[in-house]
């Protein structure tokens, strides 16, 4: 489906993820992260840039590797992205929702 | 004023058994709320307080024995270092898919928030101290603290 993000049509996902990250731009993860209360830090936008990287890379993302991802631990990560982290910082961050359950 | 809508918004789990099958499962759906956005709280009970305790939690088994699911003859299952050999090889397939070990998945759910809790009757009978346990364990606390704990529309609990 399509939707009107940061006035681009943007094609999303049933539950709003991006389909097609060439679509993404970092005006698009600010309305994102608008819609789901977080205003964006330079702090967010490195972990942002690391999970679009990992993505980049096919690394199945999950709780534990952002754990040892030595950029930010859990406890942080959760502070940033209080509510469901990974599934809201993918979601700014233009990317698929992981399908881990760790 | 809003209407409650019937989602989950806290999930109170019991943990009364030390084998890792279930220990695990425990962990995991605890771990998978917090990454839902779902509050969780996990109570230790009987067996289950050895996957806080700092000298057993490394050192947890899969049964064995009375697990129809091995498909091993119980008589089979029974024999020395067939536990070990088992738990061994359960480990093995859990790294392989990311899994973490006890300890650190301990260290996960403390991260994220899990509020952990032991039985205060249950630490009496094994005669367990507050010190022996895990350090991010929240406190020792009664039954009733933990209904109190739970207590709130959207609060499920769940007894393992």
């Amino acid at each position: 489906m399509e939707k009107m993000i940061a006035g681009k049509t943007i094609t999303v996902n049933e539950e709003g993820y991006l389909t097609n990250f060439a679509q993404w731009d970092k005006e698009v993860g600010e309305a994102l992260a608008t819609e789901a209360n977080i205003a964006l830090s330079p702090r967010h936008w490195e972990v942002i840039t690391y999970l679009q990287n990992e993505h980049k890379n096919d690394v199945a993302l999950s709780i534990r590797r952002i754990g040892k991802s030595g950029l930010v631990d859990i406890k942080e990560f959760y502070v940033l992205f209080p509510n469901a982290p990974l599934k809201t910082a993918t979601k700014i961050a233009g990317i698929p929702k992981p399908a881990s359950c760790i | 004023m809003s209407e409650f809508n019937g989602e989950i918004k806290k999930m109170m789990i019991i943990l009364s058994k030390a084998t890792l099958e279930n220990v695990y499962a425990a962990f995991v759906l605890a771990n998978g709320a917090r990454m839902e956005g779902i509050e969780a709280e996990m109570f230790f009970t009987f067996f289950g307080l050895e996957a806080i305790h700092k000298n057993k939690l490394e050192h947890l088994h899969v049964a064995t024995v009375g697990n129809p699911a091995m498909h091993m003859p119980t008589m089979l299952g029974g024999l020395p270092g067939m536990e070990a050999l088992a738990t061994s090889m359960m480990k093995k397939e859990m790294e392989k898919i990311d899994m973490p070990d006890v300890h650190e998945f301990l260290e996960i759910l403390t991260a994220s928030g899990v509020k952990l809790w032991a039985c205060k009757l249950a630490m009496e009978m094994f005669h367990y101290k507050k010190e022996d346990l895990y350090e991010g364990v929240n406190g020792v606390i009664t039954v009733g603290d933990f209904y109190k704990q739970g207590s709130g529309l959207g609060a499920h609990m769940l007894f393992i």
